[in-house]
């Protein structure tokens, strides 16, 4: 790392936590968000001469408060604060920051952040947006690249996220027991769809898509280091970095899909399935089981496995009958189907797929599957009619390529016998 | 003699690196142990996933396993490395390089080792 380097990257771990402070003093998003870019120019400043601060967290709340509460002033007849709480000289700030940080309010700062960002108001894609722009700091152009949007269209989204959170009326006091379990859900689930964003992209776009991913990540371990008692945090990170340890087995030299079972296992990454094994694990012993923990105990058992064959699809069968209980869902059943056809053979397989037809005709993956089971039936014609209309939902080139090499796989067998 | 080095830093500071920093780190840090290899001084090195992913058992009567350690303090344990060092200046020498290879906060704890049991011991 270069010399200013450590300076960035404190930066960057520093900023949830100093950004929700000064939410919870300014309470407003923009003032907290140019307060902490005002600090952070003066950290990129004086860091580098002075060294490292002891906190650099309390440093840049402090110098921030007192940024903002300048340009309040500056912007306002009112005085808002009065005189003693602005401490303009910087060795001083770091003392006094240290007395005044109320360390067990960083918490519920932190999560009110992340909740405002991924209020229930905002569509799932406002809520990733800004939560990458504030929580994470991404800059504008990075975020609408990842995005594949235009820098202009995602400043408007960004812009219009704010103004809604501005009317939604965020409460400040410390959140009950309830409304905090609510909230960790809430962002939960949006962390979730963030890593989603960027792991479904196909090949073409996994490497600006990457991002999305990456800053899942790491918010699931910001979540976990919150709330390091709460088994469902555990599962939500240990599916991430389970997930994630695959992304350079996933696409072949020429951008296509290469399936799980067929996918180099030496190319995964160790160090994120050394960690996100050791959670699951540790999740586990709770007894609490939820969506996400269920979830990435399938990954495991996928990671555990020495190849694709020894696969243990049993116990990956169970595993996705406790998700249908927990969140019932015909994919979840799809996704089951699979593991029946491991364990039980295609025709079971078929019979637990075929009521799905009215909620996921419209569903790519259900048709494909269908056609891949009717195909091993040896029933060619009616698994021909299911890849058809596989083809005809593709949302990409690469899904189609993938069904159309299964149709020639078809006729080849046709020919063949 | 044998002696620990024990590496202490910010996890969340050490999380918040990009892969390409954490390559970059490591790389460096791989030289180092690299001159050690060859010298035939380097035992066993380690590197530990964040304490998000520990779980701590408590000695008691019936011991209890607990998540953590929540840590209170500002560094964890992040990892370890075990160097066959001629004292304990020369310990410390190691570890000054290691300073240089990832600098920034942080710290390393210099302990002699009186007792070892494992893989690559020095006969």
């Amino acid at each position: 790392m270069s010399e200013v380097g450590w300076v960035e990257t404190a930066l960057v771990a520093a900023r949830p936590q100093a950004v929700a402070a000064l939410l919870r003093y300014f309470r407003d998003l923009d003032t907290a968000e140019e307060a902490f870019q005002n600090a952070a120019l003066r950290a990129l400043k004086t860091w580098p001469q002075a060294g490292p601060p002891r906190d650099p967290a309390a440093w840049l709340i402090m110098v921030g408060r007192n940024a903002g509460i300048d340009q309040v002033r500056k912007t306002s007849r009112l005085t808002v604060l009065d005189d003693e709480k602005a401490v303009s000289d910087l060795g001083d700030a770091e003392t006094a920051a240290a007395e005044r940080l109320d360390d067990s309010q960083y918490r519920d700062d932190i999560l009110r952040l992340l909740f405002v960002c991924c209020h229930p108001e905002l569509p799932a894609t406002q809520q990733i947006a800004l939560a990458l722009r504030i929580v994470c700091g991404l800059s504008v152009a990075q975020i609408a690249k990842a995005f594949l949007v235009g820098d202009s269209a995602m400043e408007q989204r960004i812009t219009r996220a704010k103004a809604r959170i501005a009317k939604a009326e965020i409460p400040f006091e410390a959140p009950g027991a309830v409304e905090r379990a609510e909230r960790v859900g809430a962002v939960a689930s949006v962390i979730y769809l963030m890593f989603n964003e960027g792991y479904s992209a196909a090949a073409a776009d996994a490497e600006r898509r990457a991002p999305l991913s990456l800053e899942a990540i790491r918010l699931a371990r910001l979540m976990l280091k919150l709330f390091p008692g709460e088994p469902e945090l555990m599962g939500l990170a240990a599916l991430l970095m389970l997930q994630h340890a695959r992304i350079g087995a996933r696409f072949d030299a020429d951008g296509n899909a290469v399936l799980l079972e067929n996918q180099e296992r030496k190319k995964w990454n160790g160090e994120l399935i050394a960690e996100g094994l050791a959670l699951i694990d540790k999740s586990m012993r709770h007894r609490r089981p939820g969506p996400y923990q269920v979830q990435a105990a399938i990954a495991a058992l996928h990671t555990r496995s020495a190849s694709a064959a020894e696969t243990d699809w049993a116990e990956i069968e169970l595993l996705y009958r406790a998700l249908e209980r927990l969140q019932p869902s015909p994919v979840v059943t799809l996704n089951r189907a699979v593991a029946v056809w491991k364990v039980s053979g295609p025709e079971a397989a078929l019979a637990l797929i075929e009521p799905l037809d009215g909620p996921l005709a419209g569903y790519f993956y259900f048709h494909g599957m269908r056609g891949a089971l009717l195909a091993a039936l040896g029933r060619a014609g009616e698994a021909r009619d299911a890849y058809s209309r596989a083809i005809s939902l593709a949302g990409s080139a690469a899904e189609a390529a993938h069904i159309r090499g299964q149709l020639d796989a078809l006729s080849e067998t046709a020919k063949a016998s | 003699m044998l002696y620990a080095i024990l590496c202490y830093d910010d996890e969340a500071k050490v999380s918040a690196w990009s892969e390409a920093e954490d390559a970059a780190v490591m790389e460096k840090l791989g030289a180092v142990q690299d001159r050690l290899v060859r010298q035939k001084r380097l035992g066993p090195v380690a590197r530990l996933v964040p304490t998000t992913a520990a779980v701590t058992l408590r000695k008691q009567a019936e011991p209890i396993v607990l998540d953590g350690p929540f840590a209170e303090t500002k560094e964890q344990l992040l990892g370890f490395y075990i160097v066959d060092c001629a004292s304990m200046n020369d310990a410390v020498e190691v570890a000054k390089e290691l300073a240089v290879a990832n600098p920034g906060v942080g710290a390393y704890e210099i302990r002699a080792v009186k007792f070892y049991n494992g893989l690559g011991a020095p006969a």
